[in-house]
């Protein structure tokens, strides 16, 4: 079986360099036809992917980016090195516990990136974290 | 390059149009110079998006804080001009309840003028 055409991104941590990521993603999303929609939305989710990689992960090293192509998905691996999270300490925001209280404005990253994917899973421990993210090319959503 | 790239103030509409990456950068930038009008008595202000096209959620989680600084003081905060992407973020962080979208600032001030 032939191994999935898959291209790779290796990120130094450093300010907006999510930004080449959605550039390969234009690129990978262009190339599988998929609608400016989903490219828009791939992008998206995958800049709060890699801003929660630089900021939550606390590593000091590059954050890998996988993007796999297959006929019908891709889906995109953002792998950290850093220190891992708990999913289940992660709360759901909502605007209006956040507007005239003292809750912080910020952690949307992950809820943003369940909405604008297919898919989405995690593998996190102390060693790291890999987020698995799958956009379906036809989706009759 | 993002920057705020226009500010004026239309009737009693203060218009602040940028460009590039609305990340903490920009975010902020906006909210220094809304807190400018603020302070000289302006309370209504439109954030005109047009040459951004990609934003991310600590760049709209400072749009928040606006929107929470202009409610203490019965004001407002509409956009315009947003890309498809950036409009259904809004929504699903859930500032357009908050904040009208209008499709162009002509529209915008026309409303609100």
């Amino acid at each position: 079986m032939n191994k999935a055409p898959t291209v790779e991104l290796k990120l130094p941590i450093l300010k907006n360099m999510e930004l080449v990521a959605t550039q390969t993603s234009e690129v990978v999303s262009k190339h599988m036809s998929l609608t400016d929609e989903q490219s828009g939305e791939i992008s998206m989710a995958l800049i709060e992917a890699c801003i929660n990689a630089f900021e939550h992960s606390e590593t000091k090293n590059e954050v890998y980016i996988h993007f796999i192509i297959s006929d019908d998905e891709l889906t995109i691996k953002v792998i950290d090195k850093g220190k891992g999270f708990d999913a289940s300490k992660i709360k759901i925001p909502e605007i209006e516990n956040k507007i005239n209280t003292n809750e912080r404005k910020r952690g949307w990253g992950l809820m943003l990136i369940k909405e604008l994917m297919d898919s989405v899973d995690f593998e996190s421990d102390h060693t790291g974290t890999t987020l698995t993210m799958v956009k379906k090319k036809d989706n009759n959503e | 390059m993002s920057k705020v790239t226009q500010t004026n103030s239309i009737e009693n509409v203060v218009v602040i149009a940028t460009e590039g990456y609305l990340n903490k950068d920009l975010g902020e930038e906006i909210q220094q110079i809304a807190q400018k009008h603020i302070d000289e008595g302006s309370k209504i202000f439109l954030i005109n998006l047009k040459d951004s096209k990609i934003v991310n959620s600590i760049g709209a989680s400072i749009l928040i804080e606006l929107i929470e600084q202009l409610q203490d003081i019965d004001g407002q905060l509409v956009f315009c001009d947003l890309a498809p992407i950036i409009e259904k973020t809004f929504k699903i962080m859930g500032l357009t309840k908050y904040c009208t979208v209008y499709p162009s600032q002509e529209e915008a001030i026309k409303e609100l003028s």
